[in-house]
């Protein structure tokens, strides 16, 4: 950092001196100024296309877009003007000029960043009317809806689906005022290979992109007398959740989300950390037995559904590597309606199992084949993302943030701070380390910490030394390092023992069922480390925190799984994968 | 066994010999795509396919290229192409009632290909000859001063 050029200029007349290579976007926000945008994703998305972000540099012919414009040495720059503000607010009246403007039945309305800009900038919706694009919805997959009368071809969705994931399967297509975002040959989203991570949902600055709704779903059980409806809350939503209700990021709101969700009607409320313990008691135990037995390695974790679809579709060569281990999610569904049905002697059939999560891609993992561990229902009934929890909660007028702290209830109500650190990055290795070094030592582990798999990095590795063995392990988050990942192994210029992918960057914290990220989340704060604190400062003030000292996971095992891996525990909560075709026709 | 999906043999043979001395080329896309579209006529979901899995590019991104320039085609063109100008000086000379007498007289619209397959027409930039405005082409031959009138006429000069 010593050799850094500091660059001195003016900005509003207000002098800034910042790093050499540092944009206008940037240099103002530093002295309080935000400029509004759009089309950028730091990192991800520089494009300068949108123009919403224009300022005044003296001496400069045109506006510039200010996030891609470096600062010079004695730049004048003004943030404000009348000319910078015409010129926002034309740019954001033509394209209300082509944009399905329902803000009254949008689900975004209030949270839409068009909407916002529209309003700052005193636009006029009409002044430019004239052609308007008329486009089918897409809502051919279970996860996700695309409205493209509500695009703005900002392309961030674009973006996070080829940079980030690495999977790119939408783009632009056609030209000029016919330009629309879509899948190649205009196919449906379900019938190419997206993995359903729903970013590109996180990152829409509009409604163009919204999850698939099964509100309806849930609450057309709730209301059958019939039925018992069971809430499991994943480890992530209790952070993201806060956000929807105007609450700092990074707030854990567990007791509230309980509270909250028994006020909806929820027969029962239990806590899917519970059966991440359970996860990794399975899966550690699949590990040892791989690393005994000369089984396929390294061994991948597959709670991550975006991620065991894309090893499916685009690397079927390492299927074998996946664990067998359903995720928390399938593995709660699953103990509900077997073991959960049997003690409490209810019918299956009448159970109705809703997973509350930070997720898109568990709205398909809930539908994949081998997913019934009763084989005659599905091990989860409904799958609701955060963003449809938060709905249904302001939708029955409730007064979120003034709720007390719920309890979980028994006998799924308590879990490890392993169970909980699933939600981040890094989270699920550090867990099952704790489990197998432990297993492998023979003796109780002094230093529970995994620090090395902590943190943001997209790639992290460490070697730990167990019972006389080294094991090598890695954790990546977002599919594009997983790619590398992958190709590093299959190269053979990376050898590990075990490897964690988290389909999002971050892991769950960030996933695709979270709160939407607006420019400010997406551009001046990293959103993933701030929900990932209060999930490690969680699990450092649990007196549990170790999966096999769960006291719960103790009794599943002594009153119906017996021992990880039995013959019972691989028929309820292990599955299988098949390799899967790109395109259904080729 | 022959995929009908990447046409004849010769035309699939040729398609994998383009792709292969591309590989590993930057800005490989924009030629391997033209290439196809000589060899093809079209770039159909199979060529595409091809190509993105042998330069190692996402399907989506030879698509957007492909309905980006209308130099590329995702049906068959017909055997005749009539290009109608929509240049600024054909069109105030009319090319618009001209390219709708041939809309009427084909019976498809415009980008279409007869059921035939004899001819497909488009409607086209500047053709450079401002002078004999409306102008419309087929294949390589420019007609001038055309009217609606002369649609039958100069369409009989392909039939048969």
């Amino acid at each position: 950092m010593e050799n850094v050029k500091m660059i001195n200029l003016k900005i509003n007349s207000l002098p800034v001196s910042v790093p050499e290579g540092t944009t206008v976007l940037d240099a103002a926000k530093s002295i309080g100024i935000t400029i509004p945008t759009l089309c950028y994703m730091r990192k991800v998305n520089e494009i300068g296309a949108c123009r919403v972000c224009v300022v005044e540099v003296k001496g400069a012919r045109n506006l510039v877009a200010s996030c891609v414009f470096p600062v010079a040495e004695n730049m004048e720059v003004s943030t404000a003007t009348e000319r910078v503000l015409k010129a926002r607010r034309t740019t954001v009246e033509l394209m209300l000029s082509d944009h399905d403007n329902q803000c009254l039945s949008c689900m975004r309305s209030t949270n839409c960043e068009l909407q916002k800009l529209a309003h700052d900038l005193n636009c006029d919706q009409h002044k430019y009317d004239g052609a308007v694009n008329d486009y089918k919805k897409d809502t051919s997959s279970p996860y996700l809806v695309r409205d493209n009368n509500k695009c703005i071809l900002c392309r961030r969705c674009v973006a996070v689906c080829s940079k980030v994931q690495d999977v790119a399967v939408i783009g632009a297509n056609a030209r000029g005022f016919k330009t629309h975002i879509g899948c190649a040959f205009g196919r449906d989203i379900f019938d190419v290979p997206c993995i359903a991570c729903g970013q590109c949902i996180t990152v829409c600055p509009t409604g163009a992109l919204t999850e698939k709704d099964d509100i309806d779903i849930v609450r057309a059980a709730i209301g059958d007398p019939q039925k018992t409806v069971i809430a499991g809350t994943a480890p992530a939503t209790r952070i993201g959740l806060s956000e929807e209700f105007g609450l700092p990021a990074g707030t854990n709101v567990e007791g509230k989300l309980v509270s909250a969700l028994r006020l909806l009607g929820f027969d029962k409320v239990f806590d899917i950390n519970a059966t991440a313990d359970l996860t990794i008691m399975e899966e550690g135990t699949e590990l040892l037995h791989r690393i005994k037995t000369n089984g396929a390695l390294p061994m991948f974790t597959s709670c991550s559904p975006g991620w065991v679809k894309y090893v499916e579709t685009f690397y079927p060569e390492f299927i074998k590597n996946i664990s067998t281990c359903k995720s928390p999610q399938a593995m709660f569904g699953a103990t509900i309606k077997t073991y959960y049905a049997e003690k409490c002697g209810l019918d299956p059939a009448n159970l109705f199992t809703v997973g509350v999560m930070p997720c898109t891609s568990k709205k398909f993992e809930r539908l994949r084949d081998d997913m019934s561990a009763n084989g005659k229902q599905p091990d989860m009934d409904a799958v609701l993302s955060v963003r449809e929890i938060a709905r249904m909660i302001k939708r029955a007028g409730i007064d979120f943030v003034n709720l007390p702290d719920g309890k979980y209830d028994a006998p799924l109500g308590v879990a490890s701070g392993a169970g909980f650190i699933f939600g981040a990055t890094g989270g699920v290795m550090e867990a099952a380390l704790r489990t197998v070094v432990e297993t492998l030592e023979g003796k109780p582990l002094e230093k529970l910490d995994f620090k090395a798999v902590r943190g943001m990095k997209g790639i992290k590795e460490a070697t730990v030394t167990a019972g006389g063995r080294k094991i090598s392990v890695c954790a990546a988050s977002g599919i594009a390092n997983a790619k590398a990942v992958l190709e590093d192994i299959k190269s053979g210029k990376a050898h590990y023992d075990f490897v964690e992918v988290m389909t999002c960057p971050g892991g769950c914290v960030n996933g695709g069922g979270q709160p939407v990220r607006n420019a400010e989340k997406l551009n001046f704060m990293d959103i993933a480390e701030t929900r990932a604190k209060p999930i490690y400062a969680g699990d450092a003030k649990n007196k549990i925190r170790k999966s096999h000292e769960n006291p719960v996971v103790k009794a599943l095992y002594e009153e119906y799984f017996q021992y990880p891996n039995s013959h019972r525990a691989h028929e309820v909560l292990h599955t299988t994968y098949a390799a899967r075709k790109k395109y259904k026709d080729i | 066994m022959s995929c009908t999906n990447l046409g004849t043999p010769e035309q699939e043979e040729q398609l994998r010999a383009v792709t292969a001395s591309l590989k590993g080329t930057p800005g490989a896309i924009m030629p391997a795509m033209q290439k196809a579209q000589g060899i093809y006529g079209y770039l159909p979901f199979a060529v595409q396919k091809l190509i993105a899995d042998d330069l190692g590019v996402p399907l989506e991104e030879i698509y957007g290229i492909a309905t980006f320039y209308s130099q590329f085609a995702l049906v068959p063109k017909g055997k005749n192409r009539i290009g109608v100008c929509m240049g600024t000086a054909c069109y105030v000379k009319g090319s618009a009632q001209v390219l709708e007498a041939l809309e009427t007289n084909l019976k498809i619209k415009t980008g279409e290909t007869t059921p035939d397959g004899l001819f497909t027409i488009d409607a086209t930039r500047c053709l450079g000859c401002c002078g004999l405005a409306p102008v419309l082409s087929v294949n390589e031959h420019v007609y001038g001063k055309v009217t609606a009138e002369k649609i039958p006429e100069i369409l009989n000069n392909y039939r048969n």
